[in-house]
């Protein structure tokens, strides 16, 4: 005899449900995966019609990504001497010889710089702000949060002018500190009501407990409030820094030679020396990773809500 | 341990005046039951001396000394919240060791764990103590959150219902265990309860709130056999004060309005014949429901009574206790 339950789903719409996201998990993978794999693919392989599912993967675009190359003559390159590296022999196969380094790398690291250094700006003045809003008496609260939401209300690109101007006098013009800056005030709203949700969730009976039991408000804050909010935290700062992260009218605008970003970087590839698939294509894979590794870390915060039951009703 | 007092102390939250004027001094050492329905300022009056919320108006002194510009951590006192009682992230042994670890504390990690077993093996939940606390029932919850007042070694213990969730059996045992911690460590208490039993075995004193006043003040058995009004009376006894017109069974003493009767204040066998309306057998005690006329009046029926419903009964009040138009006694 079976048993029946009114909770648990029937292994039919199990099925279903599961095909429905395998379905829906392979439509959006598969723009993910053509970018990988045209990333190990040869200039040819890269544009060839009809397009090669099976080839031969190389580094190639890898290495044209990070380096900048000339061409050189078939008797200029026997003059030389051996390849140092792997780098090497594969751009001497094609008549070419390394002239440097390119700015990928620089570029990749002032997206981290920027992308990380804003969204822990964003949490951090967020937490802090939400669970003021939360827990205490402030004079105009319904007010003060609705003009913190209403800087969402419009896209951030209609201010683009003054903000150029702005920072154009400020001097934080093509800085790091101006795009952490930039983007913590785009998310810090976003930050500031989604946090401020999560802490509502928390009773207050919890830091009460910890002030009785010794503890002062901060402490209380740091080793009762924010454990719980763990799943709130961890959930907005994905968010925000996927913003931070992929936001490119901004990055055009004010970034140039110094604290440029990869999105406006990337493009720029296509233009040195011919159209350069493989390379744009490495350059969004290595793109991906960061947000990809961060999300894939605190996919546990996000299914799980610790504080799930912890409560006598 | 130390002597509380709040002297005149008020408290409103908005439009509701939630304690009014209330001057009450917990003696050191003693045990002490706030008895009132909901709403009446119980557990406001626990948490204004655990320093979580300020009062209005009036004084708190815990040890002598004035504690109002205290925080919560300074005045040294434990509180057992009816809800919400432990930390969701940590293990029930880190729930205890919680306060020892907190920074007035300076405890070494063995002496911890020392005291945590401890009070663990107390409240049988030695067993539990690596779980998760969400991981535990309902009473087990609430014995680890007694616990983790009892890890200290506070000024006072504040109580807020704390056995209300637990079921008989638990909570029987745990008040003869706070009662023998009261008595081992001469701990002061101050517990809010709505049981009648609790309040009556555990307590030295019971103060009975009203709508944020202060109406009685003094031991369990003053404040059964003496009460200052019909308010004060319906809160202790099972079963409860039968009230009646003052003249329900002849000439009543002059300004009396209502007579209050306890089982021990009807005589049974001679007065005014009432009939037996139903019968209650609830092992330890039979309870009679009788009906004189248009009141119901309910008693105990002696043990050997063989009445049944239908039979009548002639009852007269004894030592009654007799009420003014207001509800307060003559």
């Amino acid at each position: 005899m079976s048993s029946y339950s009114v909770t648990e789903p029937s292994a039919r719409s199990k099925s279903v449900a599961a095909v429905l996201v395998v379905l829906y998990a392979v439509i959006t993978l598969l723009p993910l995966l053509w970018i990988i794999s045209t990333s190990f693919k040869t200039g040819p392989d890269s544009i060839s019609y009809p397009p090669k599912a099976i080839f031969s993967p190389t580094v190639e675009g890898y290495v044209n990504l990070f380096t900048n190359r000339t061409r050189a003559t078939t008797e200029q390159l026997a003059t030389m001497p051996p390849p140092a590296n792997f780098a090497e022999e594969i751009v001497r196969k094609r008549n070419e010889v390394i002239t440097g380094p390119s700015r990928f790398g620089e570029r990749f690291l002032n997206s981290v710089i920027i992308g990380f250094g804003s969204t822990f700006l964003s949490i951090m003045l967020g937490t802090l702000a939400a669970y003021a809003f939360s827990r205490f008496k402030v004079p105009l609260k319904d007010d003060l949060l609705f003009f913190i939401l209403s800087t969402r209300m419009m896209p951030p690109i209609a201010v683009a002018i003054p903000i150029f101007l702005m920072y154009r006098t400020l001097g934080l013009s093509d800085t790091h500190l101006g795009m952490i800056l930039l983007y913590t005030g785009v998310n810090i709203s976003l930050a500031v009501w989604l946090l401020k949700g999560f802490i509502d969730e928390i009773p207050r009976e919890y830091e009460e407990a910890a002030l009785i039991d010794g503890y002062t408000r901060f402490q209380a804050f740091r080793q009762v409030v924010l454990p719980q909010a763990a799943t709130g935290i961890a959930s907005t700062a994905i968010f925000c820094l996927i913003f931070a992260w992929n936001e490119y009218a901004f990055a055009v605008l004010l970034t140039s030679g110094n604290a440029q970003t990869a999105p406006p970087f990337i493009p720029t590839i296509i233009g040195v020396g011919g159209q350069d698939w493989p390379a744009v294509a490495a350059g969004a894979t290595l793109f991906l990773l960061p947000v990809m590794i961060f999300t894939i870390l605190l996919r546990k915060h996000l299914l799980r809500g610790i504080t799930f039951g912890a409560v006598r009703k | 341990m130390a002597e509380v007092r709040l002297s005149n102390v008020s408290k409103a939250f908005g439009a509701t005046q939630a304690l009014s004027d209330v001057s009450l001094t917990i003696p050191d050492g003693a045990f002490v039951v706030l008895l009132g329905p909901t709403g009446a300022g119980k557990t406001t009056t626990l948490r204004l001396i655990a320093g979580l919320e300020k009062p209005d108006a009036g004084d708190i002194a815990i040890g002598g000394a004035s504690v109002l510009a205290d925080t919560p951590a300074e005045r040294d006192v434990a509180m057992v919240f009816q809800q919400y009682s432990l930390y969701p992230h940590l293990t029930v042994r880190e729930n205890l060791a919680f306060p020892l670890r907190s920074p007035m504390m300076n405890w070494g990690e063995a002496q911890i764990a020392a005291r945590v077993a401890e009070v663990a093996s107390v409240l049988r939940i030695a067993h539990k103590l690596d779980n998760k606390a969400t991981r535990l029932s309902g009473g087990e919850m609430q014995r680890v959150s007694i616990g983790r007042a009892l890890v200290r070694n506070p000024r006072i213990y504040l109580m807020d219902e704390p056995l209300s969730s637990l079921d008989a059996k638990l909570r029987a045992d745990l008040r003869v265990e706070l009662k023998r911690i009261h008595a081992e460590l001469g701990a002061t208490f101050l517990y809010v309860t709505h049981d009648q039993i609790e309040a009556m075995t555990m307590a030295t004193h019971v103060g009975v709130l009203d709508r944020g006043r202060l109406v009685q003040f003094g031991t369990p058995r003053e404040i059964y056999e003496n009460p200052v009004s019909t308010y004060v009376a319906s809160r202790l006894g099972q079963p409860r004060i039968t009230l009646l017109p003052a003249d329900a069974f002849g000439p009543a003493p002059p300004g009396a309005v209502q007579i209050g009767l306890r089982p021990e204040h009807i005589q049974q066998g001679s007065g005014q014949p009432a009939t037996v309306r139903r019968l209650e057998h609830l092992g330890d005690q039979t309870r009679l429901h009788l009906q004189m006329g248009p009141h119901e009046i309910v008693t105990l029926a002696p043990p050997d009574s063989r009445l049944a419903p239908g039979d009548t009964l002639a009852i007269q009040p004894q030592t009654p206790l007799w009420f003014d138009a207001s509800g307060n006694r003559l």
